[in-house]
C-alpha cells in the first residue's frame, strides 16, 4: 500500500496541484494548496463540512473558478478546450440530476458527449460503449427503463456507467455513496474499486464515512478550513487527536483483527448519562 | 431451468436498445399536417373540394407541366388567398412550438414559453409604439414587434441569470413575468393616451392570420428556416443540458455558449412569426408537451416533431377560428388560450409528480 504513497517520479503523477486557492466571496473556501495524486491510486479526501472537500474537487473538475495551477497527465488544464478536459477528468457530483423520462441507455450514452463534435451525433461505436458499460455494471436489464422508476442504488451504478463512457483516466467522486443504504455503500465502492484496477483509473472521492474512506482508500488527505493538514496511508491519518480537532468531536479508532480501522465518535452524553 | 432460460432469452433485445429516433412521430405529425392544410384550404364561404384544392397545388409545382381545370376564381381563392394564410400559420405555428421546446430546454423550466419569458409583451409594446406612432400605419410594425420581443427576452435573461443563479430556471421564469408586467404596463399606458388607435393595437395583439400575404410569408420564412435549423442543430446538447449545468460542464459542453445560441436563435424566430401574426399564446407549450407525452422527451424528438406538429397545430386552430362564428372571425389567440389555459394546468400538475424537472 505504502508504494502507491511515495509519489515518485513526474510521471507517475497524474494530477497536480499548485498553490491553489478558491475564494467565494468573502470566504477563503481553498488557501494555496499544494498536492499531487499518483496515476493509479484512490485518494479519499476527508474533513468536517465546509473544510474545503467539494471545492476542492470542483477545482480540478474546472466547475468553478481558481488561482493556482493545476495539471492533469502533465498539461495546465486551464490551457485545454472544455472537451479535451472532459476527455481526461469525468465528475460525478454529489447529487446527480436524472431526467425521470430519460431512459437508462440513453443516460450513459451522454458521457459519450466529450468525444462527439458540436454538432456531432452519437454513431455506433458510442452506442456499443454505452451498451458493454451497462453489462459491466449489471443494469443490462434496464436499458430501456426510465430514470424514474430506478432506485437509489441502480441510479448510483448508472451514472458511475455515465462517468467511465467519458474513459477518462481520472474519476473524480463527490461523496459517492451518500444517498445509499449500508449494504449498497459497500456494494458501489467495491464496484468503484474493481473498474479502477480493470482500467487503470485514478479515483479522487469526497467521503463523509471516515471508516469507508480508510477502507478504500489508498491515502487519505485531511483537509480543514480550506489547507491540506495532513495526508498519507489512512493509519497515518486517522490519528486521534487531529480528528478530535478536526472535527470538532471525540473520536476513538479502533483497528479489527483484520488490521482494518474503525471510527467511532464518543458521544458527550453516554447512554441514559443525561444530567 | 426456465428461469434461466427466461434470463438468457429476456435482456438480449433490452441491450441493444433502438437509438432515439423520431422517424415514426414524425411521419405521423406530417401527414396529420398534409391533412389539415388540405382541409383548410377547401373550407371556407367558397366551397371547394379537396380535389380542386390538390389540382391547383399541383399546376403550380415547377417541372411537372400540370394544367389544371378548376376555374381561374376558384384558383385564385386557393393560391392567393387560403394558401398564403395556411403557410404563414404553419410557419408561425412551427416556430412558436420549436421556440417554446428550446426554451423548456435551455431555462429546464417545463413551463417556459416566448409569452411567459415576456417576447409577447414586447413585441405589443413594440407594435403599440408603432401604431400610435403612425396613426394605423402598419408596415414598420413586424420589426417593431420584433425588436420589442427580443428586447424584453434579453432583458429577462440578464435579469434571471444575474440574480437567480446559472442553473435556476424558474428565477428566469419569474424575470419574465416582471419584465412582461412591466411591458404591458408601458403598452396599456401608450394606448390609452392615444384610444383612438385602439382598434387597431387590439386587433393585432388578439392575433390573427386574416390578412395574410405571401409578402407575410417572405418577410418570416428566412427568420423561422435560420432559427430552426440552428435550434435543430442543438437538439441532442439540450438533452446533455437534461442533466444539470455542473453534469453538462464536466461532459464538456460550454452551457454559457448553448444557452445563449438557442436563446437568441429561439427569439429571433418567435419575434418575427409574433410579428406578423400577432400574439397566439401557449403553442409553444401545448405541441412540445403533447410530443412529450406521447413519444419521447428527448429533445432528439421533441424538437423536429413540434415543428410539424406546431405547424399542424395552427392551420387547425386557424380553420376553427374562422369557420366557427362563421362570417365572422375569432381571433387566433383566443381559440388557442381555450386550448392552452386547461392543458398548461395539466401540466403544472403532471410536473409536480417530478418536482418541475425536465
Amino acid at each position: 500500500m505504502s508504494a502507491h504513497v511515495v509519489t515518485g517520479a513526474e510521471s507517475d503523477r497524474i494530477v497536480t496541484l499548485d498553490d491553489v486557492s478558491v475564494t467565494y466571496g468573502d470566504t477563503q473556501a481553498l488557501r494555496g494548496v499544494r498536492h499531487s495524486v499518483a496515476r493509479g491510486e484512490w485518494l479519499g479526501l476527508i474533513g468536517a463540512n465546509g473544510a474545503g472537500k467539494t471545492t476542492l474537487l470542483k477545482a480540478i473538475a474546472r466547475l468553478l473558478h481558481y488561482d493556482g495551477t493545476i495539471e492533469v497527465d502533465s498539461r495546465d488544464v486551464a490551457a485545454l478546450s472544455r472537451r479535451q478536459f472532459a476527455q481526461l477528468v469525468a465528475y460525478v457530483p454529489q447529487k446527480p440530476e436524472f431526467p425521470p423520462e430519460m431512459r437508462a441507455v440513453d443516460y450513459v450514452t451522454l458521457g459519450r458527449t466529450p468525444h462527439l463534435g458540436y454538432f456531432g451525433a452519437e454513431g455506433p461505436s458510442d452506442r456499443l460503449i454505452a451498451r458493454e458499460l451497462l453489462e459491466r455494471l449489471g443494469l443490462r436489464a434496464m436499458a430501456l427503463r426510465q430514470l424514474g422508476t430506478m432506485s437509489g442504488g441502480e441510479l448510483q451504478r448508472l451514472v458511475l456507467a455515465r462517468a467511465l463512457a467519458q474513459e477518462a483516466p481520472v474519476l473524480l467522486l463527490d461523496e459517492p455513496t451518500s444517498a445509499l443504504d449500508l449494504g449498497r455503500r459497500v456494494e458501489a465502492l467495491e464496484l468503484v474499486d474493481e473498474l479502477r484496477l480493470e482500467r487503470a483509473l485514478t479515483v479522487i472521492s469526497a467521503m463523509h464515512d471516515l471508516t469507508l474512506a480508510a477502507q478504500f482508500s489508498d491515502r487519505l488527505t485531511l483537509l480543514a478550513h480550506g489547507v491540506v493538514v495532513a495526508s498519507g496511508p489512512p493509519d497515518e491519518v486517522l490519528e486521534e487527536g487531529s480528528l478530535d480537532r478536526h472535527f470538532g468531536t471525540q473520536v476513538r479508532i479502533l483497528r479489527t483483527e483484520d488490521g482494518e480501522l474503525v471510527v467511532v465518535p464518543r458521544r458527550v452524553h453516554p447512554k441514559g448519562n443525561h444530567a | 431451468m426456465s428461469i434461466d432460460a427466461a434470463r438468457q432469452a429476456e435482456p438480449r433485445d433490452e441491450v441493444s436498445a433502438p437509438p432515439i429516433s423520431a422517424r415514426l412521430p414524425l411521419l405521423v405529425t406530417l401527414v396529420v399536417l398534409v391533412i389539415a392544410i388540405l382541409i383548410s384550404i377547401a373550407i371556407g364561404p367558397a366551397d371547394l373540394s379537396v380535389g380542386a384544392v390538390v389540382s391547383t397545388l399541383l399546376s403550380h409545382v415547377p417541372l411537372i407541366h400540370y394544367h389544371s381545370s378548376v376555374s381561374t376564381i376558384n384558383q385564385a381563392i386557393v393560391w392567393d388567398i387560403r394558401l398564403p394564410r395556411v403557410v404563414l400559420g404553419a410557419l408561425v405555428g412551427s416556430m412558436l412550438a420549436i421556440g417554446g421546446a428550446s426554451y423548456q430546454g435551455v431555462f429546464r423550466n417545463p413551463l417556459a414559453d416566448p409569452y411567459l419569458l415576456g417576447v409577447a409583451a414586447g413585441a405589443g409594446l413594440g407594435a403599440t409604439i408603432v401604431i400610435v406612432a403612425n396613426s394605423g400605419a402598419t408596415t414598420l410594425l413586424p420589426f417593431a414587434a420584433f425588436l420589442g420581443g427580443s428586447a424584453a427576452v434579453t432583458l429577462t435573461y440578464f435579469v434571471g441569470a444575474r440574480f437567480g443563479g446559472r442553473s435556476s430556471g424558474a428565477s428566469v421564469v419569474l424575470a419574465g413575468v416582471a419584465v412582461a408586467a412591466l411591458f404591458t404596463a408601458a403598452q396599456t399606458f401608450l394606448q390609452q393616451q392615444h384610444a383612438q388607435d385602439l382598434q387597431s393595437v387590439y386587433s393585432w395583439i388578439l392575433g390573427s392570420l386574416s390578412v395574410a400575404t405571401w409578402s407575410d410569408v417572405g418577410l418570416i420564412l428566412p427568420y423561422v428556416v435560420v432559427s430552426s435549423v440552428v435550434l435543430l442543430a442543438h437538439r441532442r446538447l439540450l438533452d446533455v443540458l437534461r442533466l444539470g449545468e455542473e453534469e453538462a460542464s464536466s461532459l464538456g459542453v460550454n452551457t454559457r455558449r448553448v444557452r445563449l445560441t438557442v436563446v437568441a436563435a429561439a427569439t429571433l424566430g418567435t419575434a418575427a412569426a409574433v410579428s406578423v401574426s400577432g400574439l397566439i399564446g401557449f403553442v409553444g407549450i401545448i405541441v412540445p408537451h403533447l410530443v412529450r407525452l406521447t413519444t419521447n422527451a428527448s429533445y432528439r424528438v421533441v424538437m423536429p416533431v413540434s415543428i410539424v406538429g406546431g405547424a399542424a397545430f395552427i392551420v387547425l386552430a386557424d380553420l376553427v377560428a374562422r369557420t366557427i362564428d362563421s362570417p365572422a372571425e375569432v381571433p387566433l389567440g383566443v381559440i388557442t388560450a381555450f386550448v392552452g389555459g386547461p392543458f398548461f394546468i395539466f401540466v403544472l400538475r403532471s410536473r409536480r409528480a417530478h418536482q418541475g424537472v425536465l
